[in-house]
C-alpha cells in the first residue's frame, strides 16, 4: 500500500514538473519580452531566500531571549522593533508578534486560508505548513498534529493556536531546554528548530546536539 | 468566498507529513514561479488581496490537486491574462507577439532586498477603535461571494478582544478594486467548544486576527 502511494506521487511530481517547468519558463519569457520583468531580478531574488533568509533568522532571535531577560521583554512587547535590534536582516516585517511558550501554554501557529507565515525570519514556509492536513487539523486537533510531529504535550497544558488571517505574523518562543545553563547564544541557537518556531515542535534537548 | 481555501476545522486530509530536510525550492521553476509572482506584484500589478483572491478563485478541484507553486503558476497565468499584461496566445506560444503595456517601475536587481521584508499594512485610523480588550464579539455571520479573511470556523461564534492590532488595510476591499479603506485590526480568541462543539479540546483555545467590520459586539 505504501510502496504504491509513493509511485503514484512521483510519477504525479514527475508529470507536474516537466509540465509546469515549460508553463513558467513561458510566462517568464513572455513577461521579460513585453518588458516587464528582469530575469537577473528574480536570480537574485531566488539565491536570497535560498542562502541568506531562513529558520537560522528566528533561531538567532529565540537564543537572545533565552540569554538575555530585558530582550525578551521587548521581544514580547514589540517583535518587529527587537528583532530589528538584532540587525540580523535588512528590515524586519511589520506586525511581528512574538509569543511565549511556559509549562501551561503551548502555542502553535497557523494560516487556515493560505500560506501566512513570518518568513523575512523564518524562510519560505515548508510544503506541510502550506497543506490541507495542516491548515484543516491546526485549529480542531492540535494534539493529533502535534503527535503526526511525534510530540506529545501534558494533558493539562493550555494550547493556544494563532491563526494568521491578516497581516500580522506570529513567531513562537519556545521554552529554554534544561541543562543549558552557561550556554552561549551561539550554541543555545542550535537547539532551535524551524517546528518548534511554529509551535508544531519542541527545540532540541542539550544532549541531542550533536 | 466559501471556497476550498478556506481548510480550518475540515476532516479528512488525513496526516501531516513533514519532509526531513525539505530544501527551499523542490524544483528550479518553483523559485522562478515565487520570483515572478513578486516581480509582477512589486509593479503594481496587483495587490496582495488580489493575488490570493486570485488562488482562490481556481476550481475546487484544481486547487486541491495542483501543489503550492503549481496554483502560484495558474494563478499568475490567469491574471496576466485577466488584467491585460499579455494575452493567452503568447503564453501558448511561449514568447511576446506584441509590445507590453507601458510602466511606471520595473523590480531590478538593486530593488531585491526591499522584496526581502514583507510589505507594510498599517494605517492611520478614521475613527476609534469600536471596540477595547476584553470586549465580548461574535464573528458575523456573513458569506461575501467575494474574498474574505474570516474563516467560516469562526462565523456566527463569540469571542473576546485580546489585542488591538492597529488600523490595517482592508483586504475584503481590496481584493476587489475598493481602495485600502482601512480597518481597525483585533486578535479574537475563542474557546475551542464555543467552535467546533462539546467534543472539542477543553485546554484548547483558537484566535483570529479580525477586521471590526467582521465582528458585532456580544450580549454578555
Amino acid at each position: 500500500m505504501a510502496h504504491d502511494h509513493e509511485h503514484d506521487d512521483e510519477h504525479q511530481h514527475g508529470s507536474e514538473l516537466s509540465e509546469m517547468q515549460l508553463r513558467v519558463r513561458a510566462l517568464e519569457t513572455v513577461l521579460a519580452e513585453k518588458g516587464y520583468i528582469d530575469p537577473a531580478a528574480l536570480d537574485a531574488m531566488i539565491e536570497a531566500h535560498e542562502t541568506k533568509i531562513g529558520p537560522h533568522i528566528g533561531a538567532h532571535i529565540v537564543a537572545k531571549a533565552w540569554t538575555d531577560p530585558a530582550f525578551k521583554r521587548a521581544l514580547i512587547e514589540d517583535a518587529t522593533k527587537a528583532a530589528q535590534s538584532l540587525g540580523l536582516i535588512n528590515r524586519v516585517g511589520d506586525h511581528l508578534i512574538a509569543v511565549e511558550n511556559t509549562p501551561k501554554l503551548h502555542n502553535m501557529i497557523v494560516c487556515t486560508l493560505c500560506s501566512c507565515y513570518p518568513w523575512e525570519v523564518l524562510g519560505l514556509p515548508p510544503v506541510w505548513y502550506k497543506s490541507a492536513p495542516y491548515r484543516s487539523r491546526a485549529v480542531n486537533d492540535p494534539r493529533g498534529v502535534l503527535a503526526d510531529f511525534g510530540v506529545t504535550l501534558p494533558a493539562d497544558t493550555q494550547i493556544r493556536v494563532w491563526d494568521s488571517t491578516a497581516e500580522t505574523r506570529f513567531i513562537v518562543l519556545p521554552m529554554r531546554p534544561p541543562g543549558t545553563a552557561g550556554w552561549s547564544e551561539e550554541k543555545l541557537a542550535k537547539l532551535v528548530t524551524r517546528n518548534c518556531m511554529i509551535g508544531a515542535g519542541l527545540p532540541k534537548l542539550a544532549n541531542e546536539l550533536a | 468566498m466559501d471556497g476550498i481555501h478556506d481548510m480550518g476545522g475540515m476532516h479528512g486530509f488525513g496526516k501531516v507529513e513533514p519532509e526531513p530536510d525539505e530544501p527551499v525550492f523542490h524544483a528550479a521553476w518553483e523559485g522562478r514561479c515565487l520570483a515572478l509572482n513578486r516581480a509582477m506584484g512589486a509593479i503594481g500589478a496587483w495587490t496582495i488581496d488580489e493575488s490570493r483572491a486570485g488562488i482562490e478563485q481556481l476550481p475546487p478541484d484544481v486547487y486541491l490537486a495542483a501543489s503550492y507553486y503549481g496554483k502560484w503558476a495558474l494563478r499568475l497565468e490567469n491574471m496576466v491574462v485577466a488584467r491585460g499584461f499579455a494575452g493567452a496566445d503568447e503564453l501558448a506560444a511561449g514568447r511576446a507577439l506584441r509590445d507590453g503595456k507601458p510602466l511606471s517601475r520595473k523590480l531590478t536587481v538593486a530593488d531585491v532586498p526591499q522584496t526581502l521584508t514583507r510589505g507594510s499594512f498599517g494605517r492611520t485610523a478614521a475613527a476609534p477603535a469600536r471596540f477595547g480588550v476584553g470586549d465580548r464579539v461574535r464573528a458575523k455571520n456573513m458569506h461575501p461571494a467575494t474574498h474574505t479573511r474570516l474563516p467560516r470556523y469562526a462565523r456566527g461564534h463569540v469571542g473576546v478582544v485580546e489585542a488591538i492590532r492597529g488600523c490595517h488595510v482592508f483586504p475584503d476591499s481590496t481584493a476587489v478594486g475598493g481602495g485600502e479603506d482601512p480597518q481597525w485590526l483585533y486578535t479574537v480568541v475563542f474557546g475551542a467548544r464555543e467552535l467546533f462543539g462539546e467534543t472539542a479540546d477543553p485546554t484548547l483555545k483558537v484566535s483570529i486576527e479580525a477586521f471590526e467590520p467582521y465582528l458585532e459586539r456580544a450580549q454578555s
